[in-house]
């Protein structure tokens, strides 16, 4: 048991280059005639963006003007739907789920994937299959039950109710996906750690901790998102207005009964900013996530 | 003699437990969170289900409450034919939407994965819709079919559709109208999947194939297709389970109306327990809609050879 043992390791996330074509030596597969790209893709941002554009507008413009322009630009809208319609509030209450659930799931996942992935243990087998089973188990057809046991626990009305329950139904993947980012790292170099004199845990702290990045940020940021958006959980378990979160509040705005357009397109984008800010930073992150983690063998 | 062979032994044992610091205990410590929360709020709340479709539980009329038997069951199959219609409506939901994200998603990510000018720009303004809730893509396409100030007013000055009423509301168009507003937020997904399983095709075989002189849609077939093929099962029926399961879109965007138009199995269940607080009711059509999904998740393990040593 040497630190010789240890072979050199290669960062997950290091490519080899393409190879480079010399251009004109053959018609190679990335040399597609430039508009069967930009036509298909151009028709397709089409229908991604008018609806991101229609919404921005109806946020910005006057109520009842018709213009296809957002001009007079206003923010009457944002004004009235922060400070109003709660959606302030709202938006704390949503921030502190999200970043609660990030942490518990990330935690909770990243103790479960490491014994996956570098033990052998009785029930793993088992384990790994109720994993997969609960991906089959829907939230939403189990909210009497969990009402009950959240009732039970006196935390109807507590964001730790939502909070709870968004984690645990983020555990099975996440953990799963963080098990296969740890399987490939090397295990050589965590006992090339402890030779060292690293027990267990600084060992996974100095030397596999790092090369998570990418599967963190994924995991990290799925669990945000997700709760970010979700909705059915924090409409069922919390009643009171000021402890709800900002997608029930957009549904309230969609189901009163004459709908006040400005402010539900103002809502609207309170509710997207973050995870569209979430999303352009780990954006890039996501294809290596997934490749090197989610869909493997 | 004992001595001797005593003696014999090498001096220390060769194999040192590999990781000495490791008690036996630990793998069980590490998972003991995720199984304790797994155990407390998806096992037992299942148990439960199963324990009150039996039942007849209904807070608001406590009176009737008690041991039912099979009543639940049989009163779904044989006098409510509302329950046979959000059977249909759930196979056709989940058919066409998760047949047209694949078609969609499939071609977006072949054209986002060739390399061009633009490329991440147009990467992140193909994938955002992803990150938009089911109730933010409900309050969008809310404003799109509005019949007064919305897209299909356009429409209309140009011919397609009518004025005056929205495209949620009529029967004739509320189905593909709730179908384009939920692939807007579906395709992504794939596109994302299958893009980043691209990475990992060979390019020497496609380069072995220009020199047999195949085409490329015959690259596509016989290369790119059969490389994509597992993570397309998995991804489709990981995605199946989801669009049955998922109501906040429907919830949201059109309640399930009109007239019980559009309302899948989950979303009845959802409207039966937080509306008519029949609980008795929902968790027997729950346990059908778990029937269901066990069947897709036999399926699933099959195809997946999930659970072994992975690699």
């Amino acid at each position: 048991m040497s630190i010789k043992e240890a072979t050199p390791v290669v960062p997950a996330a290091r490519r080899t280059p393409p190879p480079s074509h010399p251009s004109g030596r053959h018609r190679a597969w990335d040399e597609v005639p430039r508009w069967q790209i930009y036509l298909p893709l151009g028709i397709y941002l089409l229908f991604t963006l008018i609806p991101f554009y229609w919404i921005l507008l109806f946020a910005l413009r006057p109520s009842g003007s018709t213009s296809l322009v957002p001009w007079p630009m206003t923010f009457d809208h944002f004004d009235k739907v922060w400070n109003e319609r709660s959606f302030g509030t709202y938006f704390q209450n949503s921030v502190l789920v999200g970043v609660a659930t990030l942490l518990m799931t990330t935690l909770v996942a990243l103790a479960g994937g490491y014994a996956l992935a570098r033990f052998d243990f009785k029930i793993k087998r088992a384990f790994m299959l109720a994993l997969l089973c609960s991906q089959f188990v829907p939230g939403a057809l189990l909210l009497v039950p969990l009402f009950e046991i959240f009732a039970e626990l006196q935390m109807i009305n507590s964001l730790g109710s939502v909070i709870l329950a968004e984690t645990v139904f983020q555990l099975p993947l996440s953990m799963i996906l963080l098990s296969n980012f740890i399987k490939n790292v090397p295990y050589s170099l965590e006992e090339a750690a402890w030779v060292d004199g690293c027990n267990r845990f600084t060992g996974f702290r100095i030397v596999v901790l790092p090369l998570l990045r990418p599967g963190l940020i994924a995991v990290g940021s799925f669990a945000f998102v997700h709760s970010w958006n979700h909705f059915l959980f924090a409409l069922m378990f919390l009643n009171n207005q000021d402890k709800q979160t900002i997608p029930v509040g957009l549904n309230t705005l969609m189901s009163a009964d004459s709908v006040d357009l400005g402010a539900l397109a103002a809502g609207g984008i309170i509710a997207a900013v973050p995870v569209v800010i979430v999303f352009a930073f780990i954006q890039k992150w996501l294809i290596t996530g997934f490749s090197a983690g989610a869909v493997k063998g | 003699m004992a001595q001797a062979a005593a003696v014999a032994k090498p001096p220390a044992p060769p194999r040192r437990r590999r990781a000495s610091a490791t008690p036996r205990r630990l793998p069980y410590l590490l998972i003991a969170p995720a199984a304790l929360l797994m155990l407390g709020f998806i096992a037992y709340p299942v148990i439960s289900v199963f324990y009150y479709s039996l039942q007849n539980y209904n807070p608001t009329k406590p009176w009737r409450n008690g041991y039912a038997g099979f009543d639940n069951f049989v009163h779904a199959f044989t006098d409510d034919p509302l329950f046979w219609d959000t059977l249909v409506f759930s196979a056709k939901w989940v058919f066409v939407e998760v047949g047209l994200q694949l078609l969609f998603g499939l071609a977006l990510a072949l054209i986002v994965n060739q390399t061009f000018v633009g490329r991440g720009l147009g990467r992140a303004m193909v994938f955002s819709p992803w990150a938009v809730s089911g109730v933010l893509t409900s309050a969008i396409w809310v404003l799109l079919y509005n019949s007064q100030t919305g897209m299909t007013r356009y429409l209309a000055d140009m011919g397609i559709g009518s004025y005056g009423t929205s495209w949620l509301s009529d029967t004739s168009t509320v189905f593909p109208a709730a179908i384009v507003a939920d692939l807007w937020r579906g395709v992504p997904f794939f596109a994302i999947l299958i893009l980043a399983d691209l990475q990992s095709v060979s390019k020497d075989l496609y380069e072995a194939a220009e020199v047999d002189g195949a085409s490329r849609i015959k690259q596509f077939w016989h290369i790119t297709l059969p490389h994509l093929k597992d993570a397309i099962i998995l991804s489709t029926l990981l995605r199946a389970v989801w669009e049955f399961n998922n109501v906040d879109l429907l919830y949201t965007l059109t309640g399930g109306g009109p007239a019980g138009e559009t309302t899948t199995l989950p979303l009845y269940i959802a409207n039966t327990s937080v509306d008519a607080h029949n609980f008795g009711y929902a968790s027997a059509l729950t346990t059908v809609a778990f029937v269901i999904l066990l069947f897709c998740s036999m399926v699933y393990l099959r195809l997946s050879k999930f659970g072994g040593e992975s690699k």
